[in-house]
């Protein structure tokens, strides 16, 4: 089909635009012609809030690297010049550190709502793949900046992960050395996460965001129901029936969510900008020193199930690579979610109580793992998470299975509230 | 169904924000709340740092100026009474003692202090400044619970008096705080001396986040115009979504 330059005939000003860039076109496709089921829950609001704290995350980073340094000799010094010498330069890194913790907050309950509503089934499995991308260069750009203030356990959390490479079998060091650019994490090594973080991720994270919208907006959502809108239409405008226009009655409601989330997110930057130790942990409020290793060390709280993982496996055959292969294999198994769901219905509303155990299991194990990950280590806790992280791929793997054996209900015709 | 949802999002949502703290201390702590919006006992504490402490530990994120004009002390009297290093006004809190000196003198340099209250937490502190007691095994005769073997001396001796730690009764489990007997009275009376260590303390605790009061002050106005304005958003959804049943 050739495209029409301004098909909505408009004129004027804005016709002069519309000749020559699709400006109401974008409009109307992706927003006041973009029809949404109108049944979102709760669970609905965590894609526009993700969206919100990257825009936060990219603002704060914009001014925040107008004043750091990523130099060993200077790094930790030019934090503490934000937080002291540059006008609202506090405001702006609590916010960025926060903002870091909320990022995962609130796309691990978006992924979750995707689980619960299977919105990850046909046709949607390309935005859900594109999700768990957009999650893995999170990650990646997560433990960058957490590197950068250079405090100890900055400097500690990079040694780990990037050690985490050294365990793959004959060219581990070497790679490890070649990721480091020293034989230990040094000025070198947090010059390139630095511009890993302030460049390369965040522009492919971008790019990923708008493919993963761009995907949603083809195929349209999917709601609480798990059935598609797009098969009951109006037959005289070929509008879905149960479809609202995203705006404006999406618009004005996820800033009812946006609202919320502010107040949350201000109670945490200004009455506890330190989060409990878990936004800015303290070991970090020392400088690097390679020969001082902070009591525990521990990641970020955001990596937990994932560290905990790592630490469940024992190292045999003379390797430790196993522990980083469970951990990774953990993120892997996310992109074949869409063809692991075999139940003839999409949402948890309609499964039976078989899904609906295992779900909340699921859940409740995330969490566990995740706390575990964060604790000491003991015999008692590496038992439980080694259990919790059978049971995590226990979920995924046996899903073909136990998704066909579930008792589901019939699905409705239109969607219910 | 939705009900049970919503109260699973609540739960998640909040064992995230309940992991418990991460690093237990080994020595149970004296309780201890910071007041930093007591200025008086913000200008005593930074007083007494500068008398007691900056001769061996720097505060080199604190610039003298930011102090005077944080703690409402004219940068005059600054000039006069706390600056002995020949320093600027303008310039950091920096001690006079060589880092070299400091590693020849005590083993290791004697750390900078200004993000201490935040390394270690004001608890830390307050009671560790209280709990050196005298142990003749050690090469500078003292030694504390909090950090044991430390490489400081007993600065505040001569006011604190000395103390010995009280063994608990063998068999007995070790923990809550340790117990100390004054075997020399120093200076000043007990009570007097936590005064003192609490003033340094809250010094402290402002001086690794100097923005503090600002922080909390505007704090509570973000919140009040969050609030107001997330009415406005809902009554605003509300009345758009009056056509959608």
């Amino acid at each position: 089909m050739p495209i029409t330059p301004n098909p909505y005939k408009t004129t004027g000003f804005l016709g002069w635009i519309d000749d020559r860039f699709p400006l109401t076109k974008l409009w109307k496709d992706h927003l006041s012609e973009y029809y949404a089921p109108k049944n979102f829950n709760f669970w609905y609001f965590f894609g526009s809030l993700a969206l919100l704290v990257l825009v936060n995350q990219l603002l704060t980073g914009i001014f925040l690297t107008m004043n750091y340094k990523p130099a060993a000799d200077a790094a930790f010094d030019s934090v503490q010049y934000i937080m002291r010498d540059v006008p609202w330069g506090w405001l702006l890194r609590y916010m960025h550190a926060a903002g870091a913790s909320a990022f995962f907050i609130v796309v691990y309950l978006h992924m979750f709502r995707g689980i619960l509503y299977g919105s990850h089934r046909k046709p949607r499995e390309l935005i859900w793949i594109f999700g768990t991308l957009i999650f893995l260069c999170l990650m990646a750009e997560a433990f960058c900046g957490y590197v950068l203030p250079w405090g100890n356990m900055s400097y500690w959390g990079a040694e780990v992960i990037i050690s985490l490479f050294g365990t793959i079998p004959y060219v581990g060091h070497a790679l490890q050395v070649w990721i480091q650019g020293d034989f230990a994490p040094a000025d070198a090594t947090l010059n390139r996460l630095f511009s890993l973080h302030v460049i390369a991720l965040p522009f492919v994270l971008v790019a990923l965001v708008v493919l993963h919208l761009m995907a949603l907006h083809e195929v349209g959502s999917n709601n609480p129901d798990g059935i598609e809108i797009k098969k009951k239409k109006d037959p005289a405008t070929g509008i879905p029936l149960d479809g609202i226009p995203f705006h404006p009655y999406y618009t004005v409601k996820d800033l009812v969510g946006v609202g919320v989330f502010l107040i949350l997110f201000s109670a945490v930057i200004f009455f506890a900008p330190t989060g409990a130790n878990l936004v800015l942990e303290k070991p970090n409020f020392i400088p690097a020193d390679p020969q001082v290793t902070p009591p525990e060390i521990t990641p970020a709280w955001y990596f937990g199930v994932f560290y905990a993982m790592l630490r469940a496996v024992p190292a045999f055959l003379h390797t430790q690579i196993w522990g980083v292969l469970v951990m990774f294999g953990a993120v892997v198994i996310l992109f074949f979610l869409p063809w692991l769901d075999r139940s003839p219905v999409k949402s948890i509303r309609y499964k039976g109580a078989l899904f609906k155990t295992l779900v909340v299991l699921f859940a409740l194990d995330f969490v566990l793992l995740n706390y575990l990950g964060m604790q000491p280590v003991n015999p008692t806790r590496t038992l439980i998470a080694r259990f919790g992280t059978i049971y995590y791929y226990f979920f995924f793997l046996a899903m073909p299975w136990y998704s066909r054996l579930d008792k589901t209900k019939p699905e409705p015709e239109r969607v219910t509230s | 169904m939705i009900r049970l949802h919503r109260l699973a999002a609540a739960a998640l949502i909040g064992l995230a924000f309940a992991a418990p703290a991460l690093h237990a201390q080994e020595t149970e702590t004296m309780p201890f709340t910071p007041h930093t919006g007591d200025l008086k006992s913000l200008q005593r504490g930074a007083r007494d740092f500068i008398n007691y402490c900056s001769g061996c530990h720097s505060m080199k994120y604190l610039r003298y100026n930011r102090l005077a004009q944080d703690l409402g002390i004219p940068e005059d009297l600054v000039k006069k009474n706390l600056i002995f290093t020949g320093a600027k006004i303008g310039d950091a809190i920096e001690t006079a003692l060589p880092s070299k000196l400091g590693t020849q003198w005590f083993g290791r340099a004697p750390p900078d202090l200004t993000l201490e209250a935040e390394a270690r937490g004001a608890d830390w502190i307050y009671s560790y400044l209280q709990s050196f007691y005298l142990d003749p095994s050690r090469p500078l005769g003292v030694n504390n619970p909090y950090l044991p073997n430390p490489a400081m001396p007993a600065v505040l001796g001569s006011l604190q008096g000395w103390q010995v730690l009280e063994k608990a009764a063998p068999g007995a489990e070790e923990a809550g705080l340790p117990h100390f007997k004054t075997v020399v009275p120093g200076r000043m009376t007990a009570e007097e001396f936590r005064g003192f260590v609490a003033d340094l303390t809250n010094f402290m605790v402002y001086a690794a986040e100097p923005v503090r009061a600002e922080r909390v002050r505007l704090g509570w106005k973000v919140l009040v115009y969050l609030v107001i304005l997330t009415v406005l958003f809902y009554l605003l959804k509300k009345e758009f979504w009056r056509d959608v049943h």
